[in-house]
């Protein structure tokens, strides 16, 4: 927050401030001191405002067109491709839209993960966070159901069946959420009011969470309180406001490079078939961005302990400020914690590739220990390591290892764009 | 409230303050179980609750899926070589166990919910290592009888509740 009182030049201005400090805000962002050694992975926060926004205005057209009915919904999809006014357009970026919000999505939490954005003083940053992300995939979930094929309608079956594992009430809770004894027409006509409402639920969170950021301000990728406004901070505008304007060009040719090109690709063809309660697909396969869960879901043999399972994994995440023990928050400084974050990536991407595959076999064994792993990582590793582990030391400042002439290399290696900032 | 004792005694605003919050909470309740309740099946959806079903046309070996409440019921003529099978199993090795007597009552006729109890799918007839139903979602072998043998489902498919109305007609539910 900066510190000086702010006072508009203008007579109405005052007038308007005075009342309602709107320009007081636009103030407060534009000023904002924000790290200068923020990096391209500092870009994704604003790269996932843009998909959100861009989910909300797509979706709110394709819903002018759509009809949530069991007999209609395929075929209006159907229509909006084939009749309505560029509705080819709108409900393919609606639809790639989904996956990039979760390839953003997924790289915004992995950079926490490395530079240690979760730890103290911005748990309730990354609370927020995480319950925006299971809103996330609550969204995608049903908007997923909504086309009516038989991923959708299966998708549905699979996922609404989870419920059914609580004890005693499961059963109960299953009826309830179908609106009947299966899935049908009262479960289409919910999803849609609901993945109609999330989007909006999502939208008031990621207020919360930027204003929870505007607390304490950015981590950075040297990971060290710093004072603001010093010389180790830049202001929002224009320097971080340009930065992100060319990461979310890049990010958008990527977008439309599925878009237009490979519309579905990452969609299943099982979809392009009208949903039938009689006829399962072969495979049922959730949406890539679900799979890790999915995998980690089937790779226990019991139905209740699975759900159990799948749901902590997520649920975990909330656990890590807690559950990760080092002072340091940067994996720069931590070489041990470097390689263990490199081995989870790798095992989250594992657990995605043996997800998409059936459950047999040397594909089960893997999900397996790949699952063994990923919760011996949060559980074991991380408390173990923060309390083990030599890391190296940290610099006073962002500025000091380039300035300073400190032997501090590490620091100065880790960041060459400390340097090209300083030039 | 005069002096510092009374102030830690229950007083008859605690009392009020109690009544209030109990009143309250009950009225909210009342206010939000409608919008709960809204969401279970409705009167059409129950009104749905039977089908019959003409399986005079049926030979043993055949199965037949119909829709009932929106679900898959299996009706399968069983063949006595199905039957023998099913019968052959000791109840004791079984994940869920049930006597084939008590699944189909009269042996030659199967008639259950042909819904997978892992995660709802429907299985396929006639497949798995038990010759009966194998669920193509997560790998659950059931046998003749529909029992669950291997795969992560947790139960046998279940028996909904039908009768014969004639010998060519049953009634499901």
């Amino acid at each position: 927050m900066s510190d000086h009182e702010y006072t508009p030049s203008s007579k109405f201005g005052k007038w308007f401030n005075d009342r309602l400090p709107l320009l007081t805000l636009a103030n407060h962002l534009t000023d904002y001191p924000t790290p200068k050694n923020l990096n391209y992975w500092w870009t994704f926060g604003g790269i996932l405002t843009f998909c959100l926004i861009t989910q909300i205005v797509t979706g709110l057209v394709l819903a002018m067109h759509y009809i949530a009915h069991a007999d209609m919904a395929f075929s209006s999809v159907e229509h909006i491709m084939r009749d309505v006014n560029y509705g080819w357009l709108l409900r393919y970026v609606h639809a790639n839209g989904a996956s990039m919000f979760f390839l953003a999505v997924y790289i915004h939490i992995f950079r926490s993960l490395f530079y240690g954005s979760y730890k103290s003083p911005r748990e309730i940053i990354w609370i927020l966070g995480i319950i925006i992300y299971l809103l996330m995939m609550a969204a995608a979930f049903m908007g997923y159901v909504l086309p009516w094929g038989q991923m959708s309608f299966w998708g549905a079956t699979v996922i609404t069946n989870l419920f059914s594992a609580i004890p005693l009430v499961g059963e109960s809770i299953t009826t309830w959420l179908w609106g009947g004894y299966s899935v049908d027409n009262p479960t289409l006509t919910r999803f849609f009011t609901l993945h109609y409402l999330i989007p909006f639920l999502i939208l008031g969170l990621v207020v919360l969470h930027i204003w929870a950021l505007h607390v304490p301000g950015n981590n950075n990728p040297v990971g060290i309180d710093i004072k603001k406004p010093s010389k180790d901070t830049v202001p929002f505008h224009p320097y971080i406001v340009i930065k992100d304007a060319f990461a979310l060009l890049m990010f958008c040719i990527v977008f439309a490079l599925f878009v237009f090109y490979q519309p579905n690709i990452l969609g299943h063809a099982d979809n392009y078939i009208e949903a039938d309660p009689l006829v399962t697909p072969a495979h049922i396969v959730p949406e890539w961005y679900l799979l890790p869960f999915y995998a980690i879901l089937r790779s226990v043999p019991d139905k209740l302990m699975g759900v159990v399972a799948m749901l902590s994994a997520i649920l975990i995440l909330a656990a890590l400020p807690w559950l990760d023990t080092s002072k340091v928050r940067s994996a720069v400084f931590r070489p041990l914690f470097r390689q263990f974050y490199w081995i989870l990536v790798a095992d989250v991407l594992i657990l995605g590739y043996v997800g998409a595959m059936p459950a047999e076999g040397l594909y089960l064994l893997i999900a397996r220990v790949a699952t063994a792993y990923y919760f011996a990582h949060f559980l074991i590793i991380l408390p173990v390591l923060g309390w083990k582990e030599k890391t190296t030391p940290l610099p006073l400042s962002i500025t000091e290892p380039v300035l300073g002439g400190s032997p501090n290399l590490a620091a100065a290696r880790s960041d060459e764009k400390i340097e090209k900032t300083i030039k | 409230m005069s002096d510092q004792k009374d102030e830690k005694k229950t007083n008859r605003r605690d009392f009020l303050f109690t009544a209030t919050a109990a009143a309250g909470a009950v009225g909210v309740g009342a206010a939000v179980w409608p919008l709960v309740d809204q969401m279970n099946p409705d009167a059409s959806v129950k009104a749905l609750a039977s089908t019959e079903v003409d399986v005079s046309s049926m030979q043993p070996g055949q199965s037949l899926t119909v829709l009932w409440r929106g679900k898959p019921v299996f009706i399968k003529r069983r063949t006595d070589d199905e039957i023998k099978k099913a019968r052959a199993v000791d109840v004791n090795d079984l994940k869920h166990p049930e006597k084939d007597e008590d699944r189909a009552k009269n042996p030659e006729w199967l008639v259950m919910l042909g819904i997978c109890t892992h995660l709802g799918c429907v299985p396929l007839t006639d497949k798995g290592d038990y010759d009966g139903w194998f669920c193509p979602c997560h790998g659950s072998h059931y046998d003749t009888s529909g029992r669950i043998r291997k795969g992560p489902a947790p139960t046998n498919m279940e028996i909904p509740k039908y009768e014969f109305v004639n010998t060519n007609t049953i009634k499901i539910g």
